[in-house]
């Protein structure tokens, strides 16, 4: 009975696989997959304002061209950046980096140790509660009266929004740390330094790279809200100087570089992230 | 090298061994094997130092262990899977423990090469965990016990993991490797045959709460074959006195609890 089921199933195995579509085919579908209701929406956009002159909603390509205008245009020896954007956009990725660096240190190291002594852990858990449960933006005056106007205003918003989700994704990734991996350390005294630095941060890396992940999503956010006020320079007050001028194209033009931005710096850490977690499980499954 | 007196541990209530006493002499390969909850894990990790049992007294080289790992012992756990660091390769988890030993950098690659040579993954190295069958990461996980030159090796159902043709390959290469390079070894399992196939002397435990139920040497030569020496009737006749000794006392009850914990 079970014979002859298997006999009928064998030949749909045995069958020669579909022939593939060709490469150059192959691509555009993929491409499509990805980026066609994307282009659809811009086309959209195009097709109705480019009728009408509503100076609020500029068509696609008049910020396109604004922005080549504001940033793009600049001389080949500058990377076409023009004085614009070494003024502004630079200082502000900049910003972002840094805060978001410092907060980086500042959370892995303390999540670490928080995630590895229970005691320490209860010792600061209320205070750890509440204040990550504070708008970073809402301490934009407090930082102003601290460090007067300027960069290190900024970055420390940035960095105080951002230290938080590092610190709890290391917590948490550090207190996981499998008992076995624990006891293999114990059993051959791994000097404490070794131990954090070759087991628990490497354990704890996959939690560690997600935290940053969401830290760079608020430090572009940060970044921009920390321009809005109290800065001569930078993409957000770019965003503001254009708003209070009505040139509504280079308000657009801002927009899109912001979304450009985070998408390419998250980008950029996904790439560090699937070259850092070669050996883990989620994306080395094909292996084996 | 190794004295175990009057040891004993209890979680709560419930008293999992009393007044073990054992020894392990240098050179030596000796196999506890006891049946399942008689705390053999609890006892290996006591005089490994991982934890500290509630009495008795451990010294190695006349040195008390007591809750910390004295420095010149390694332990061979049964999870290979996570034992190793799947962030390093073989060649690096084997080199990680010596790491803090007062080594040239030459030397500790040399040990790092050897031990992997030892184990028959000379080619391996560059192999991360996950690359590798449960037998071949059993094997990195030896690799780097060795390297470590502990004066004694102790093993925690080290071959409970892996399937039975990799599971007496893996023998052999215990039996090999310790009669090539003079280990002393301390291995725990709940497998009769496995323990009187490796063992010089083999500690059979009793029923929790677990005290030493024998102490035998093995009379078998100290070349073993997987196939003529279980065949043996010596090992035979051995492997049965240990069955008599682990499952002959105590009622079928008893017996019925004890399948239902494993």
């Amino acid at each position: 009975m079970t014979a002859t089921a298997e006999r009928s199933v064998a030949p749909a195995t045995t069958e020669a696989p579909r022939p593939r579509r060709p490469l150059p085919l192959r691509l555009l579908i993929g491409f499509l997959r990805h980026w066609l209701l994307f282009i659809v929406l811009i086309l959209l956009w195009q097709w109705y304002t480019v009728g009408d002159e509503d100076p609020y909603f500029p068509p696609p390509t008049e910020i396109v061209g604004k922005m080549h205008d504001l940033w793009f245009s600049g001389p080949a020896w500058h990377l076409w950046l023009t004085q614009d954007a070494i003024d502004n956009v630079l200082p502000s990725i900049g910003r972002l980096l840094g805060g978001w660096a410092i907060a980086s240190v500042i959370g892995v190291l303390l999540g670490m140790a928080i995630g590895r002594s229970p005691v320490l852990r209860d010792f600061v858990n209320p205070l750890v509660s509440f204040l990550r449960a504070v708008p970073a933006p809402l301490l934009l005056p407090v930082f102003m009266i601290i460090f007067k106007f300027g960069l290190a205003m900024q970055v420390a918003t940035i960095a105080f929004g951002v230290v938080w989700p590092v610190l709890l994704n290391t917590a948490d990734g550090a207190a996981s740390v499998d008992k076995t991996q624990v006891d293999t350390a114990r059993s051959f005294r791994i000097p404490r330094l070794q131990w954090l630095f070759g087991v628990v941060l490497p354990a704890s890396l996959p939690k560690i790279l997600s935290g940053l992940r969401i830290g760079l999503g608020l430090s572009l956010v940060l970044m921009v809200v920390s321009e809005l006020v109290g800065t001569t320079n930078g993409i957000g007050y770019e965003l503001l100087n254009a708003q209070q001028s009505f040139e509504n194209a280079a308000l657009w033009a801002g927009v899109v570089l912001i979304g450009i931005l985070g998408n390419v710096l998250n980008g950029l850490l996904m790439l560090v992230e699937r070259r850092a977690l070669a050996w883990h499980g989620a994306n080395s499954r094909e292996k084996e | 090298m190794l004295d175990v007196t009057g040891l004993g541990h209890a979680f709560g209530a419930n008293q999992v061994f009393t007044d073990i006493s054992l020894t392990v002499n240098e050179g030596e390969l000796v196999c506890i094997v006891g049946p399942s909850g008689c705390g053999k894990s609890t006892l290996l990790r006591s005089i490994s130092g991982l934890m500290t049992p509630k009495s008795g007294e451990i010294l190695l080289h006349g040195q008390p262990v007591r809750g910390k790992v004295p420095g010149d012992l390694a332990v061979v756990f049964q999870d290979y899977s996570r034992s190793l660091y799947p962030w390093l390769t073989a060649a690096g988890n084997v080199e990680f423990p010596l790491k803090r030993l007062k080594l040239t950098t030459a030397e500790r690659k040399e040990r790092v090469r050897e031990a992997l040579e030892w184990v028959g993954l000379a080619d391996a190295g560059k192999k991360r965990p996950r690359q590798m069958s449960g037998g071949m990461q059993q094997r990195v996980a030896i690799a780097r016990a060795l390297a470590y030159r502990p004066a004694l090796m102790l093993m925690d159902e080290p071959f409970a993991s892996v399937d039975a043709q990799t599971r007496f390959e893996l023998e052999d290469l215990l039996l090999r490797v310790r009669r090539e390079h003079d280990c002393t070894v301390l291995l725990v399992t709940h497998d009769i045959d496995e323990s009187v196939y490796l063992g010089d002397r083999v500690v059979v435990l009793s029923r929790p709460p677990a005290t030493v139920a024998a102490d035998m040497k093995v009379e078998l030569p100290a070349q073993r074959d997987q196939i003529k020496t279980r065949a043996s009737e010596a090992f035979v006749s051995l492997r049965s006195e240990v069955a008599r000794l682990l499952h002959g006392s105590g009622n079928s009850e008893e017996n019925e609890t004890e399948a239902a914990e494993e």
